[in-house]
């Protein structure tokens, strides 16, 4: 049980990385994809949508996390 | 070979050269300061653990029907390539460091001579940090090959693609006989993060049932988009962060400074 859940860890750890909030992003984005799909709504854009929102907002929250933690920045986050 | 063929094997080639770039610097540094025969079983025995797991998955994957395996690898894809993508912006705007494969073979020397003393035949050392570096570096490179391959039903291509990658790397290195600190490694993997991301948003927009304008021709239109919106974020990342943050790169970095031409 232990080494099913280490595998389990690993590869989440592996492809999510350390910003789940991405992934749960992408799954979002892909369900709505599809639900709009089945309504015969245009679809194609809520892909791109989503990636550019998504990368947005992951940097932001990379970047906050860098400068608090590079605290010898001349600068700090533009908005706290 | 179609466009997109082109695509898959353009990314799985710039995605395993990078990875093959540093585990050769970890084998060239235990190799040259412990055992070459050790080091270099190490390498073989992971090349083959690599080799089975995309024999394994390789033809459960193609098995799966189209439209499941386009959102499952589309998804995938998606998310993993984002990593990469971000990182890339945040080492381009000094926030991240920058790979340095002279600091990291100055540091796996360091750590190989520290290991102990070398008793004459096999040394473990040299073939377990040589077998697991091939090994965490080749599992991105076996995501890469299977998801890609599996979507395109090519993934004897997509193998084929990475072997060359690894071939050029080792003779790179064989030449140089030192790690191969001049490759654009940043630029390189923001490259793979565009493909990666570009790739996964169609795949996984294609896999949920939706249709895109153009239908295959929409690549042509995605991966410039996202390489401009990576690179619009890293100038205005740059621009918060200003000048004094890209100090913080570690040395060696200077050719591929400008992400941009990535």
């Amino acid at each position: 049980m232990k080494r099913v859940n280490g595998f389990f860890l690993g590869a989440w750890e592996f492809v999510v990385g350390d910003d789940w909030r991405t992934a749960i992003g992408v799954v979002l984005a892909l369900a709505l994809t599809a639900l709009l799909a089945q309504a015969a709504v245009s679809d194609w854009w809520v892909m791109p949508l989503a990636v550019l929102g998504l990368l947005a907002l992951s940097i932001r929250r990379a970047a906050r996390g860098a400068w608090r933690s590079h605290a010898s920045l001349p600068i700090s986050p533009p908005d706290q | 070979m179609s466009g997109a063929e082109i695509g898959l094997a353009l990314s799985v080639f710039l995605a395993c050269a990078v990875e093959a770039v540093e585990a050769l610097t970890i084998v060239l540094a235990v190799g040259a300061t412990r055992s070459w025969s050790s080091a270099l079983s190490g390498v073989g025995a992971a090349t083959l653990a690599l080799a089975a797991i995309v024999a394994a998955l390789g033809g459960a994957l193609t098995a799966l029907p189209i439209d499941v395996l386009r959102v499952l690898v589309g998804g995938l894809l998606l998310i993993f390539g984002l990593q990469w993508l971000r990182k890339a912006i945040l080492r381009s705007a000094g926030l991240k460091a920058k790979h340095d494969e002279l600091e990291t073979f100055r540091e796996e020397t360091e750590a190989a001579r520290a290991a102990g003393a070398r008793h004459s035949g096999f040394d473990g050392y040299a073939f377990t940090v040589s077998c697991k570096g091939v090994l965490l570096e080749g599992l991105e490179v076996v995501f890469i090959v299977l998801t890609f391959g599996a979507s395109q039903h090519r993934v004897p291509l997509a193998a084929a693609a990475a072997g060359l990658a690894v071939l050029l790397v080792i003779v790179a290195g064989v030449m140089a006989r030192a790690p191969l600190a001049r490759v654009p490694e940043n630029a390189m993997k923001l490259a793979v993060g565009v493909m990666l991301s570009s790739f996964g948003m169609f795949w996984g927009a294609e896999g949920a049932g939706a249709s895109w304008p153009g239908n295959d021709a929409a690549l042509l239109v995605i991966i410039p988009g996202v390489l401009v919106a990576a690179n619009a974020m890293a100038w205005a990342l740059r621009r918060v962060t200003g000048p004094a943050s890209t100090g913080q790169s570690v040395p060696g970095e200077r050719a591929d400074q400008a992400t941009a031409s990535a």
